[in-house]
């Protein structure tokens, strides 16, 4: 026997931004807008906490739901700024990530042959991760008139009512849209009129610029059918602490727990610890980071409207998702990339719906979203 | 909505950025920032712009000295701490100068050529004014951080160069 992919490995095509990365590590000196992470350390006060961890060695497992104290923490955060009231007990589950979160909830809370509605455009993750489940995809593509907000039509156009699960992630990655309360109340309906459950990925749910943001977990009928994800990585600007956490119905989690307590045991313990401080004392880091993100998205926004670039108002997130003005964005992002060293990802990376689009992101330095703007500018002109 | 405060924060943060550049990143258009910008000069708000250097990384011969002076003062019925921290404030060799709580009442910032000159300077100008009971000076051997700015070394940027 030699070693061959397993079908549904194979299944998964190549990433779109794998080959962007791959270009822009052959390059020098390049302006990456390509980054899907905060280019801010995590706040010093949860770094010292890690660091303090480990010099008291609690390097051991943690309970494979997660440590009692940062569920009790999560929950409290949960209930205060979001309005979701989850037990620590049994309604909460700390994972490697949101990634891993969802990974779970695909495997753990639906069978091969299942279909889940997937919100595109969409993290790169969703679609590979039903393809790993054996789950089906219904791709529910969001439209730029609709500001990429998920409405009752597109659900219907494009037969979610037959999928047994809605996922999407608002403010959203690539697009930066968001969705308010009220918007939400429509996807809430359609979901329980066609007997859905949601997979709401909210990792971004403390970056929005307009409006506070509203989990679909708190409208009326949505608790009991909602499994809600978060985590450390995007507010806290903790991506390599690989920590986030899903939440809902105890039924849910004690599934995706089974899979997580043979797989990866527990999350990680320093990270663990890094989060409760992150929690008790890291507020102000956030508030500070949001501040500058606002005035990146904001400068950005504008360079765009002076280029003539259609760009619709980024309301969360750290992405603007312009118009490309091409028709072909690859071949624009590649040879945008090759003449002036600027690497920005074209929408299809993150599936249909992204098509004629670019996703550019600002968690970049402003001298360099400077550069690589006037950059972009000359090679329009 | 942008604050005109706002551009205060981001000026401190980066005193180059241009009037197109403040117009990009708030709500305000080019002729409203100069005009903000200008009002908040003319009300003394924005007393002037300066560069943050990092002396050490300046490749020179000439030597660079800065101390840091603690000011103990006696006052009395004709003397108040403002009347002593104008006369102090004259001197060109005093960058900067407040008044503190604690075990002293001021601290001075003093930069010289030389660790002779700044040492004549206390002793020669600061010293002797009758109010001044006492100092002790600390030179700076090493600066780290300036006005919020971290002189290190370790701002490489090493995430990945696209990622989800």
């Amino acid at each position: 026997m030699t070693f061959e992919p397993a079908d549904r490995v194979d299944a998964v095509p190549p990433s779109g931004i794998r080959r962007f990365f791959e270009l822009a590590e052959e390059m020098d000196d390049i302006i990456s807008l390509g980054v899907g992470e905060p280019d801010f350390s995590a706040p010093w006060a949860a770094r010292e906490a890690a660091i303090t961890s480990l010099e008291r060695g609690q390097t051991s497992y943690t309970a494979n739901r997660g440590k009692r104290e940062l569920r009790e923490r999560i929950a409290r955060y949960e209930d205060t700024r979001h309005d979701l009231t989850y037990d620590p007990d049994d309604e909460i589950l700390v994972t490697a990530g949101a990634s891993e979160g969802l990974d779970l909830a695909f495997r753990a809370l639906l069978n091969p042959g299942d279909s889940i509605a997937v919100a595109q455009p969409c993290y790169v993750s969703y679609v590979p991760g039903a393809i790993f489940a054996g789950v089906d995809v219904v791709d529910v593509p969001t439209r730029v008139e609709d500001e990429f907000k998920l409405t009752r039509e597109v659900l219907e156009e494009s037969g979610a009512a037959e999928a047994d699960a809605l996922v999407y992630c608002y403010p959203n990655n690539p697009t930066g849209a968001t969705m308010t309360g009220e918007e939400l109340r429509d996807v809430a309906a359609f979901c329980r009129e066609n007997d859905l459950v949601v997979f709401a990925d909210e990792i971004y749910a403390d970056l929005t610029y307009e409006h506070d943001h509203t989990s679909i977990a708190t409208l009326p009928g949505m608790r009991e059918r909602t499994v809600v994800f978060n985590g450390f990585s995007k507010a806290f600007a903790m991506t390599g602490f690989r920590l986030g956490y899903a939440m809902g119905p105890p039924e849910a989690i004690t599934a995706m727990n089974r899979i997580h307590q043979y797989t990866m045991l527990s999350a990680p313990t320093t990270a663990q610890h890094a989060a409760i401080e992150a929690l008790d004392n890291c507020w102000e880091d956030v508030t500070e980071m949001t501040t500058q993100y606002d005035r990146r998205r904001n400068y950005v926004l504008s360079r765009f409207e002076d280029m003539g670039l259609e760009c619709f108002p980024a309301a969360g997130a750290f992405y603007a998702f312009p118009e490309c003005p091409w028709d072909d964005a690859s071949e624009f992002a590649e040879a945008l990339l090759q003449s002036e060293g600027v690497a920005v990802v074209p929408g299809t990376a993150f599936g249909e719906g992204g098509a004629g689009h670019l996703r550019i992101s600002y968690a970049t330095g402003l001298d360099d979203l400077k550069e690589a703007m006037n950059r972009m500018e000359s090679f329009l002109d | 909505m942008s604050s005109r405060r706002e551009i205060l924060h981001l000026l401190r943060e980066n005193a180059r950025y241009t009037t197109e550049d403040l117009a990009h990143m708030t709500d305000f258009s080019e002729s409203e920032v100069e005009a903000i910008v200008e009002e908040f000069e003319d009300a003394g708000v924005i007393r002037g712009y300066q560069a943050v250097v990092d002396w050490g990384a300046v490749e020179t011969d000439e030597e660079r000295v800065r101390a840091t002076v603690e000011l103990n003062v006696a006052l009395d019925r004709e003397t108040n701490y403002s009347d002593i921290a104008d006369r102090v404030a004259k001197f060109p060799e005093v960058t900067s100068l407040r008044l503190v709580s604690g075990d002293y009442d001021f601290d001075l910032e003093v930069e010289g050529d030389s660790m002779r000159e700044v040492s004549h300077f206390i002793s020669d100008k600061i010293a002797p004014i009758p109010e001044i009971t006492q100092t002790v000076t600390h030179y700076i051997m090493d600066s780290y951080k300036e006005q919020g700015m971290t002189f290190d070394d370790h701002d490489d940027d090493d995430r990945l160069s696209v990622s989800p």
